[in-house]
């Protein structure tokens, strides 16, 4: 199968952040905005590169979110950062009233995604978020798999026209994709092309269904994954390409099961293409205080879950 | 400059509308409309730096207003239509299917003269901040106004923007409270602790400014010390007392007409009590 190669392990949130101060620099019209969580969201060079274009908010995310579509209708290109569960969950109304349905050009930068957060625990481990941001109409949604893809997806964001969700994380993951391509919203990538079984994955759980691949292909077994950075819209085409092939598919993403990837997913097989699909996510529970890695493991989302449900998934063909 | 007499032949009309089109659509919100009416007609006839003809909604080189207690929309309609932003016998669509006139301002069909969607209370005094914030950054010497509830200032996020607004010395901003001490389910005082809103909005630092909200000197008046407050780094919160369901004598002062409508027999009277105006009904 294809290699990919770990260059070393590094925070998606800064990709976000250097993302950040490229699009700053491409374009004066971008802006960041944050809830006293500059540092955390790794928005200190923009802040340090372009002082005027920074706005401290303070703890007051919906205000942040109101005066961010303030700023859009001005023509500004907003980003407001802070942590997922203060973005999403928190100012759920705002975002739906200030941003989606006023159809104002903010992007929405989400850190510290997922029970990977780590030793915070559940009130700061949002496995709810895709499911919530998904609802509104017309919000792009992505998360990206590493440092490179985050950073890259942010200056896509910045480019596109309309409201973003731009999901990341905290802890060092591995960096396998291109420095410098190009992100194009609502493309899926083929990592691997296989024929028994298609690993659909997102965040940096893409890098756990590659490495899930690699155990399948020592057992004989050929597994296509796809990367679907862009949760919506989703990429049904290439979905459907792999399914047609492989006739058994896994979903896996760091995600509560209702509303996530998985079910964006399966809704496009149960329409277009009856195929059986397992799921590796975070099931219906909230997080817990551990390391990134105790959490993986215990919730299941790591590459040995991803090959078991890849295995039970084959025997339903 | 619009007289007193005129504004008031205005706001008239402007109340005749409000009644006609909640009961034509048999729906909406006349009592807060009622009691902003005079506040709403000085503002776009006498203050505000404005052309309908060449709005555009990133406000560039004009003044921008938001309606952050968006259930008030008759009052709104009304007045930017009076105001020429679009047909006067659009009102007559307001709240039915397709139309431009949502329940609740919306941008999403093209109703000139709407900045952003609003109607979730609270959220639009944040909304407001930056577009102020906006005009700062872009060197843009023109103002932003905003209308709030006092029921609606039961919100915190209130009180998050009125943080936000002197923190970043946005002097550009104008806000304004509806103070007419009713909301849904009864007096404020009876619903929620808000009380002193003067002093409140004082200890976050604003310029406060409280005036009469049915006389249009009082009104001109709070308008011009308002202006006044740019260049002093500080936002201006206009506290204007006011009475819902001004105007007519079975409607005002009580809280039952927030969201009521009036039957056939009560428009009738209530029309007869504010009488007609040169300008016509649509």
């Amino acid at each position: 199968m294809k290699k990919y190669i770990d260059t070393g392990k590094k925070d998606t949130r800064s990709g976000f952040g250097v993302g950040l101060l490229e699009a700053g620099k491409a374009d004066a019209r971008v802006v960041a905005l944050t809830a006293d969580l500059k540092g955390s969201l790794k928005m200190d060079a923009f802040a340090a590169e372009f002082p005027e274009r920074f706005i401290q908010c303070g703890i007051a995310e919906a205000n942040m979110v109101g005066a961010a579509a303030g700023l859009a209708i001005t023509g500004k290109v907003p980003f407001i950062g802070s942590f997922a569960e203060f973005v999403t969950g928190r100012v759920y109304d705002q975002v739906r009233q200030e941003v989606a349905y006023g159809k104002t050009n903010v992007k929405i930068a989400s850190s510290h995604a997922g029970i990977t957060l780590g030793e915070d625990g559940a009130t700061h481990q949002t496995m709810e978020d895709i499911a919530l941001m998904r609802a509104l109409p017309e919000m792009v949604v992505i998360n990206p798999c590493d440092f490179n893809q985050t950073k890259n997806a942010t200056i896509a964001a910045a480019k596109y026209v309309g409201p973003v969700y731009l999901r990341f994380g905290r802890p060092s993951v591995p960096n396998f994709t291109p420095e410098n391509e190009e992100f194009v919203i609502g493309k899926a990538q083929v990592m691997n092309e296989g024929k028994d079984v298609t690993i659909v994955a997102c965040g940096h759980l893409v890098w756990e269904a590659l490495q899930a691949a690699e155990i399948l292909e020592a057992e004989g077994i050929c597994a296509e994954v796809i990367n679907m950075a862009t949760i919506k819209p989703l990429d049904e085409e290439t979905l459907l390409t792999s399914a047609v092939k492989t006739k058994a598919v896994v979903v896996a993403e760091e995600h509560n099961m209702a509303g996530g990837l998985g079910e964006a997913v399966a809704g496009v097989f149960a329409r277009a293409l009856p195929t059986p699909v397992e799921f590796v996510n975070g099931k219906d529970l909230f997080g817990q205080t551990g390391t990134p890695s105790a959490l993986m493991e215990a919730y299941g989302l790591d590459a040995q879950h991803i090959a078991a449900a890849a295995r039970k998934v084959i025997t339903r063909k | 400059m619009y007289s007193n007499e005129k504004l008031q032949e205005i706001s008239t009309q402007v109340r005749r509308d409000i009644l006609r089109m909640v009961c034509k659509a048999k729906s909406g919100h006349p009592g807060g409309s009622m009691s902003s009416t005079d506040i709403l007609t000085a503002l776009y006839f006498n203050v505000m730096k404005h052309d309908p003809a060449t709005w555009t909604r990133d406000g560039k080189g004009q003044d921008m207003f938001i309606l952050s207690a968006g259930h008030m929309t008759p009052v709104y309609y009304s007045v930017l239509s009076r105001a020429g932003y679009f047909p006067v016998e659009e009102l007559g669509t307001f709240r039915t299917f397709g139309a431009r006139l949502q329940g609740h301002p919306s941008i999403r069909k093209g109703l000139p003269g709407v900045f952003q969607a609003s109607g979730s209370l609270g959220q639009g005094l944040s909304a407001a901040c930056g577009l102020a914030l906006g005009k700062k950054m872009d060197k843009d010497d023109n103002r932003v106004w905003c209308l709030c509830g006092d029921g609606e200032s039961e919100e915190g996020q209130i009180w998050e923007a009125g943080m936000f607004a002197v923190f970043h010395k946005l002097d550009n901003l104008v806000a304004m409270t509806d103070w007419n001490g009713k909301q849904i389910d009864g007096p404020v005082s009876e619903v929620s602790g808000e009380g002193d809103l003067a002093a409140k909005w004082e200890a976050w630092g604003w310029n406060v400014i409280v005036a009469e909200g049915h006389d249009f000197d009082s009104i001109q008046q709070a308008f011009e010390l308002a202006k006044a407050g740019k260049g002093s780094g500080k936002p201006t919160m206009i506290l204007f007392k006011t009475e819902m369901g001004h105007g007519v004598d079975f409607m005002a002062g009580t809280h039952k007409w927030h969201g009521s409508v009036p039957k056939p027999e009560q428009l009738e009277d209530a029309l007869k009590q504010l009488g007609e105006t040169s300008l016509g009904d649509f």
